[in-house]
């Protein structure tokens, strides 16, 4: 029993996309809240937010997390 | 804030008595932390992003809570001969032999143990970073980049063969 080679394309997959330079999870959420506001008023994202963006797009989870809090948000908002 | 998070989790079906539940833990943790509030956005908003902090990490906790030990355990031995694709044209063949008998090298000389732990739980079984990051004795943020560490050895191990990231992605077929 070993890897298969599906497992193994997968990592190969990854590997390949591994961003140059990386934050953590808890670096990128605890900038989620200002990242969030950003994105809800139509602003750029500002050079110090965007290793945030980068780590999203390389961390299902923290992306799940922040486009629930955009949900809620851009809700909240709606409804004023 | 429950309206809030019930717009956050629309997409997770989870009861209301669920996100009274969740919104209650929040307001503990908003209480307890107030004092890291930087004010770098709305307190509103802070306090939401807490909310669904908490709704999340309980939802996949509880997910993944009946996964047992030896479901998570996976090696990361394989072997390159067995992984070829022998349909392939010559080449490609010896291109993908190459490719994996490097992959080989740097999962077994170069990462730690606790990377090649969790090589295969995050990124081929996708489990739930806390939980695996939890059995491996660690948090979400240090098991992220522990495989982002080995992600990066391997990525220079294979670009140093001399192949572009285009021609290794052609081998597989990627």
């Amino acid at each position: 029993m070993g890897l298969n080679a599906d497992a193994i394309k997968i990592i190969v997959r990854f590997t390949l996309v591994v961003p140059d330079q990386g934050i953590g999870c808890y670096e990128c959420l605890d900038q989620i809240d200002q990242y969030a506001e950003k994105v809800l008023a139509g602003k750029e994202i500002p050079d110090a937010l965007q290793l945030v963006t980068t780590h999203m797009q390389d961390c299902p989870e923290c992306k799940e997390e922040f486009e629930a809090l955009l949900a809620a948000l851009r809700a909240m908002e709606n409804s004023h | 804030m429950v309206r809030g998070l019930g717009f956050a989790l629309a997409k997770n079906n989870v009861d209301k008595s669920q996100i009274e539940d969740f919104v209650q833990e929040a307001l503990i943790k908003i209480l307890h932390s107030y004092d890291t509030f930087r004010g770098e956005s709305k307190f509103t908003t802070w306090a939401q992003t807490i909310a669904v902090r908490v709704a999340f990490t309980e939802m996949r906790r509880l997910r993944w809570r009946d996964l047992s030990l030896d479901q998570m355990v996976e090696t990361t031995e394989f072997n390159p001969d067995q992984i070829v694709d022998r349909s392939a044209g010559p080449e490609k063949q010896a291109l993908q032999e190459s490719i994996l008998k490097t992959m080989h090298k740097v999962i077994d000389e170069e990462l730690t143990e606790k990377q090649r732990q969790a090589l295969v739980p995050d990124l081929v079984k996708q489990i739930n970073q806390e939980e695996v990051a939890r059995r491996l004795g660690t948090n979400r943020n240090a098991l992220y980049k522990l495989v982002y560490d080995a992600r990066q050895k391997l990525k220079k191990g294979l670009l140093a063969q001399g192949l572009t990231a285009q021609q290794i992605q052609q081998a597989f077929d990627l």
